[in-house]
């Protein structure tokens, strides 16, 4: 009898290169993204070693963390250090060969919105890159995790991985979203749950009927964040969504080679019985938009609540970092989330960039326009959703609402670049990480919906986006 | 990679959980191309006021930790990005040891790969030693990845059991292994399965 497996162990086997004693596995790795932030002190060990990289046909790299996202970028990048650093992947992509997309392309954008975009991410694939948001392209049923730079190193040189296998822990979404509510409310709500530790040392798949409903941005919106919940990676079954999506795509197989595929991609899915190491229940049915009031991802709540009370937490651990977390927020417990105004909005990053995403963000701010004092930046995940979300006019809603329309990259999702927060000013952002800093030192993030970011952006507040669009 | 054998120094109380990437060195740090002199940006925000000055609440700015070369921190610790680049913070500031209830995965990996040792003790025996070297400032300690014992000041074993380290990962920490190296060995494997994923999975191989 053939064993059932889980879609996490199909993609395993497949790329076991040879299994040690001990368990680990030199696993064979297909695809390589590379940007320039994690990259150039692994291009110069192999430089040092005079090594090669071993499959640049495999590997594609991109700047997007430290690019400037104002028009004037075309004359160069001002900031020093930040130029020097986009300067030193072109360099080292020229010196060993690596395809290359410069920050002028029209292709180049973030490298998680990129990968899919271009077609280099594929199903059953193993995909690897030097950020740990890599957990994106597991929407396609790859396995895609993020790496530390002596792995991107080791990754360049050998195109494989020292590795032990992770557990599995299949999150089931039963039910079906509500109008208004998202994949992002649906995967706040889950790390809520797992909480940022939860998954450490698992790989998550997503099953379930909310799931499958979800379009392929929302399920990258959904896998993006599970290195939020601590986990490796965040895995969905490949279906006839995933490959409408990729069919066509430049690097993507075509004509026998296309039938080929889609067949074993067909393969993929967890077997019938198969056994995850753990399960957990979600009930999308009931979820209202979900926003985070503190500093870590797990500290979320509908927007219909209130800002919680430490007083109230019976984990004295538990209540005095909730108690930090309020301090730097500037919040108060009981305050209704919708009375919270906000000075800045960011709707872009690898979480929520994309053009559906635009596409709902211009849908609420269409015919309105921003709150007197909010700022709110809107940043295209890469060049070609810029450019799609141009021919649809969008740009023009967001314009005319009084937002500004950028070129692509990481921008503030973490403030590499000039686009970051003052101390002290709360931004409603689609990005994924509300750390305390991470959007520019002493800023205070509320992480929402792409919807949620533009009804705050109008109404000056954070808001239950339903509310405007009934 | 510089081996780690056994490790004797100050040992400093963060007691916080969840410390993240973020924290541990702040993005404006890594637009450096180099490994090295990130020690100045560690726990930057931490470590320094708004206006640059150094805070003299912060562990590592006080006289008796300011030399420490051993963390006892508290659970999840390493949450966050990916970048290397906090391994290698810590590890220019003169710590190479952290000791946590738990650790996030990437960071937890990458310390391995650069001389440090993260070790995940049980909540009780962090406590203790949070407790230890909280209350007498300055407490030095020994951790010796060979024996896989934590030493007091007296060299005395603080727990009755030797810690938990993964067996390949305890090795290649203590001969300072080059992964790549040892990787690089089983060319002919590699070979091997690049030649058989590319007649079985055709589509592997991208058209560029
Ligand atoms: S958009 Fe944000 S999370 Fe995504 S890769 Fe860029 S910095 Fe990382």
């Amino acid at each position: 009898m053939i064993r059932s497996r889980t879609l996490y162990q199909k993609i395993w086997d497949a790329h076991v290169v040879e299994r040690g004693e001990d368990g680990t596995c030199l696993l064979y790795i297909d695809r390589h993204l590379v940007h320039e932030v994690t990259s150039p002190q692994a291009f110069e060990g192999l430089r040092a070693a005079g090594r090669r990289v071993r499959r640049t046909d495999l590997t594609l790299a991109v700047p997007d963390h430290n690019v400037p996202t104002t028009p004037d970028r075309v004359f160069g990048i001002r900031d020093e250090e930040s130029r020097l650093q986009v300067e030193a992947l072109e360099t080292n992509t020229r010196d060993f060969g690596v395809p290359y997309i410069p920050m002028l392309d029209s292709r180049q954008g973030i490298v998680h919105v990129v990968g899919p975009e271009q077609g280099f991410t594929l199903p059953g694939l193993t995909i690897v890159c030097g950020d740990s948001h890599t957990s994106t392209h597991g929407a396609f049923g790859a396995l895609a995790f993020g790496i530390g730079t002596s792995e991107v190193e080791h990754v360049l040189a050998t195109q494989s991985l020292r590795l032990r296998p992770a557990k599995t822990l299949n999150v089931v979404c039963d039910g079906t979203l509500a109008k208004g509510v998202t994949a992002k409310d649906l995967i706040l709500h889950i790390i809520g749950i797992l909480g940022t530790a939860g998954g450490t040392g698992h790989v998550i798949e997503y099953t379930g009927e909310a799931l499958r409903g979800l379009s392929m941005e929302g399920r990258m919106t959904v896998c993006n964040m599970s290195i939020e919940a601590g986990a490796r990676a965040g895995l969905i079954a490949p279906d006839d969504v995933t490959f409408a999506y990729l069919k066509g795509r430049p690097l993507a197989p075509q004509g026998a080679v296309w039938d080929q595929a889609v067949e074993a991609w067909r393969g993929l899915p967890s077997d019938p019985g198969a056994r995850y190491d753990a399960t957990v229940h979600v009930d999308a049915s009931v979820l209202a938009p979900t926003v985070t009031w503190g500093t870590s991802p797990q500290d979320v709540a509908p927007i219909t609540g209130v800002v919680p009370d430490p007083a109230q937490e019976p984990d004295p651990v538990k209540a005095a970092s909730m108690r930090q977390a309020l301090a730097y927020m500037g919040l108060e417990p009981g305050t209704r989330l919708q009375d919270l105004a906000v000075d800045r909005v960011f709707i872009g990053s690898c979480t929520n960039g994309r053009l559906e995403d635009l596409r709902e963000a211009a849908s609420v701010v269409r015919g309105r326009t921003v709150a007197p004092g909010v700022q709110v930046l809107v940043v295209p995940g890469s060049g070609l959703v810029k450019r799609q979300a141009e021919e649809e006019g969008l740009d023009r809603i967001f314009r005319e609402a009084g937002c500004l329309w950028r070129e692509p990259g990481c921008s503030m999702c973490l403030g590499m670049n000039e686009d970051r927060l003052s101390p002290g000013e709360r931004c409603a952002s689609t990005s994924n990480r509300n750390f305390e800093g991470r959007q520019g030192r002493g800023g205070r993030t509320h992480l929402l919906s792409p919807a949620m970011a533009a009804a705050a952006a109008v109404t000056g507040h954070l808001t239950d986006v339903r509310e405007m669009t009934r | 990679m510089k081996p780690f054998q056994i490790l004797t120094g100050v040992a400093a109380p963060l007691p916080r959980v969840n410390v993240d990437t973020d924290q541990i060195i702040p993005k404006q740090f890594l637009k450096t191309v180099k490994r090295t002199g990130l020690g100045a940006g560690l726990f930057y925000d931490f470590r320094f006021k708004p206006d640059g000055t150094p805070d003299p609440t912060f562990v590592l700015n006080q006289p008796a930790y300011k030399d420490a070369k051993i963390l006892v921190g508290g659970a999840n610790f390493g949450c966050g990005s990916s970048r290397e680049h906090a391994p290698w913070a810590l590890l220019d500031f003169g710590i190479s040891c952290v000791i946590a209830p738990s650790f996030a995965d990437i960071f937890f990996n990458n310390c391995f790969k650069n001389g440090v040792l993260p070790l995940a003790l049980p909540d009780e025996q962090v406590q203790r030693l949070m407790a230890l070297v909280t209350d007498r400032p300055g407490t030095a300690l020994t951790v010796d990845l060979r024996e896989r014992r934590i030493l007091g000041p007296d060299g005395a074993p603080l727990f009755n059991t030797p810690f938990p380290v993964d067996p390949d990962r305890r090795r290649a920490l203590l001969e300072g292994e080059d992964e790549i190296t040892t990787t690089e060995s089983r060319g002919e494997s590699l070979d091997a399965f690049e030649a058989q994923q590319a007649s079985a999975w055709p589509w592997v191989r991208t058209r560029a």
